[in-house]
């Protein structure tokens, strides 16, 4: 439970432009266990999508140590399953299609395709789809978009998952089914998580721990807060907890009181 | 307007019934009748759509056949559009006669002329798609070939003829030649316009999911760009039939567009007017064609 599992030393990235160079993140350590629960908060612009981007290896840092799971991340692949934020489901593909490219992909080599199939199939009742797994994402809404993204990234057995703001554009009543999701498929899968959010009450409520980021530029982590909250989790039960209350006055604290973004 | 008496009939044995009962009665016949109003009333509504939708170009066709006659009375070298039609009545009662090269049926003509610009096409769909894809793809094939493309692509296409005759000593691989090289431009360049417009998102899903350069292809930049390259098809096939006709007129053989300039030397003026019909009709019926197959791959 202990190890490091995703290790960020000394990161700094530099985005170079037209109007010159500018420093997204500087001095970023942080350090994922395994089967942890990891939010990153912060407003926007403050890098945190970068700093998913950078675990995914969709980027390279400009300096600083990468890990997974003892190895440098030197590029994506398939052992860290990303679920992007506006779902990136392949439009002429079906939800089972969707999810089949990422299984036939990491399984392909060593396994039959009836194996694949089930594995697809297993994926989307674990989120629910089973029935409208021979739909087109067009025909779905837009919870259901981003469930199958979710099913994409676990059909593969991540050694962890990546959450860009996943239910961001989701109105507030699907987001909080689509959390309550999330909280029972981790605990299924024992997936370690790291999540990028903007939601005070989503981190508080999913995470083991809260990483607050600073303001850009040259955002670095803030605040680590640590969330005791024993599991299984349950919203309506939390939301007069005295323990939630003050943990998710202290993340608001931090957003608005200490590093309270200026007027753009 | 037989709806109503088929209403009062239904309601007659009501009326026996309920003798005794005037007021219902005529309540009941109020009910049936509103009922048979919408009927009518949704039956006048289709007419009132079809009469919508197809008078605008019908009054259109009158006016342009109105002016034709009108321009023709004044005329006497021009055939108005009766005899014209006469002329094709007589035309298209027998499309496929063949009697020697100089002097076969319309049907042969456009036969022959859709194959010259089926095997130019195809030639021109068969290098430039690959072409497109590969230009999309890596940046330096691109900025390499860009200073070549915008110099050629503006060329007229009879402008071709010349080099085409020059090197294939021959007129029909010559006119193939000219389709080839006037149509592989909306294609080449609408292919690798839709290659470099594929979502960000998508390919980083492939990354992600570190697909092969195979699947890649196959699974996301194909299927991201056939719309482009459906466009591009149905540019080039316009390009094509628009050229030809010149095409034609200057190489001889069997085809549309000689068959309009031998009608001229002939001075048989109706025929000159049905081919431009003719010619007008293939290439309405190659868009539509088109258009539908488009709309298959469209997400």
């Amino acid at each position: 439970m202990n190890n490091k599992f995703i290790h960020l030393e000394d990161i700094e990235m530099v985005f170079s432009s037209k109007q010159g160079r500018y420093t997204a993140l500087s001095q970023v350590n942080l350090t994922v266990h395994q089967g942890e629960f990891v939010s990153i908060i912060g407003h926007s612009g403050c890098g945190k999508s970068t700093l998913l981007n950078l675990v995914a290896g969709l980027i390279p840092p400009s300096s600083g140590v990468l890990l997974c799971a003892g190895r440098e991340i030197s590029g994506p692949g398939p052992d860290r399953g990303v679920v992007f934020q506006n779902h990136s489901l392949l439009p002429w593909l079906t939800c089972f299609g969707n999810v089949y490219l990422a299984v036939e992909r990491v399984f392909g080599g060593a396994e039959s395709k009836a194996q694949l199939r089930a594995r697809t199939e297993q994926a989307l009742e674990l989120v629910g789809l089973k029935e409208a797994q021979q739909k087109y994402p067009h025909q779905i809404s837009g919870g259901m978009k981003q469930r199958v993204g979710i099913a994409r990234a676990i059909s593969m057995q991540p050694k962890a998952l990546l959450l860009d703001e996943p239910f961001g554009a989701l109105d507030a009543l699907t987001r909080a089914h689509l959390q309550d999701e999330l909280l029972r498929i981790a605990a299924a899968t024992g997936a370690t998580v790291l999540m990028v959010t903007h939601d005070v009450d989503e981190a508080v409520l999913l995470s083991d721990r809260v990483v607050m980021m600073t303001n850009g530029p040259a955002a670095t982590i803030g605040e680590i807060l640590d969330i005791g909250l024993p599991r299984p989790r349950n919203r309506l039960e939390l939301a007069e907890n005295r323990d939630y209350v003050r943990l998710r006055g202290e993340v608001l604290k931090f957003l608005y009181q200490r590093h309270t973004q200026q007027a753009a | 307007m037989n709806v109503i008496p088929m209403m009062k009939k239904e309601t007659l044995p009501l009326s026996r019934q309920d003798s005794t009962r005037p007021a219902r009665q005529t309540a009941l016949s109020a009910v049936q009748q509103p009922a048979a109003r919408e009927w009518t009333a949704s039956l006048y509504g289709s007419m009132d759509a079809l009469i919508k939708w197809a008078l605008p170009p019908l009054l259109g066709m009158i006016v342009f056949i109105l002016a034709w006659s009108l321009i023709a009375g004044h005329s006497p070298q021009l055939p108005g559009p009766v005899k014209t039609w006469h002329s094709a009545v007589e035309l298209f009662s027998d499309p496929f006669y063949d009697h020697g090269p100089n002097d076969q049926g319309i049907g042969w003509n456009v036969l022959h002329s859709l194959e010259r610009v089926g095997l130019g096409f195809g030639l021109a769909a068969l290098i430039g798609i690959p072409l497109g894809f590969m230009i999309g793809r890596f940046a330096f094939l691109s900025k390499m070939t860009a200073p070549i493309i915008s110099l050629l692509r503006p060329v007229s296409p009879l402008a071709w003829l010349p080099i085409g005759l020059l090197v294939f000593k021959e007129a029909q691989p010559a006119a193939i030649w000219v389709i080839f090289i006037s149509s592989i431009w909306p294609m080449l360049i609408n292919t690798a316009a839709g290659v470099t417009k594929v979502p960000a998102d998508y390919l980083n899903v492939a990354r992600v999911l570190n697909l092969s350069e195979l699947k890649i292809f196959s699974k996301i930049l194909f299927p991201a760009v056939l719309p482009y390259m459906m466009t591009g098809v149905r540019l080039s096939v316009g390009v094509a039939w628009l050229v030809i006709v010149a095409a034609e007129m200057l190489t001889g053989g069997v085809g549309i567009g000689f068959w309009i300039w031998d009608e001229w030397n002939n001075l048989n003026v109706e025929h000159m007017i049905i081919a431009i019909f003719v010619v007008g009709i293939v290439g309405l019926l190659l868009e539509q064609l088109l258009l539908l197959l488009a709309k298959r791959f469209a997400y």
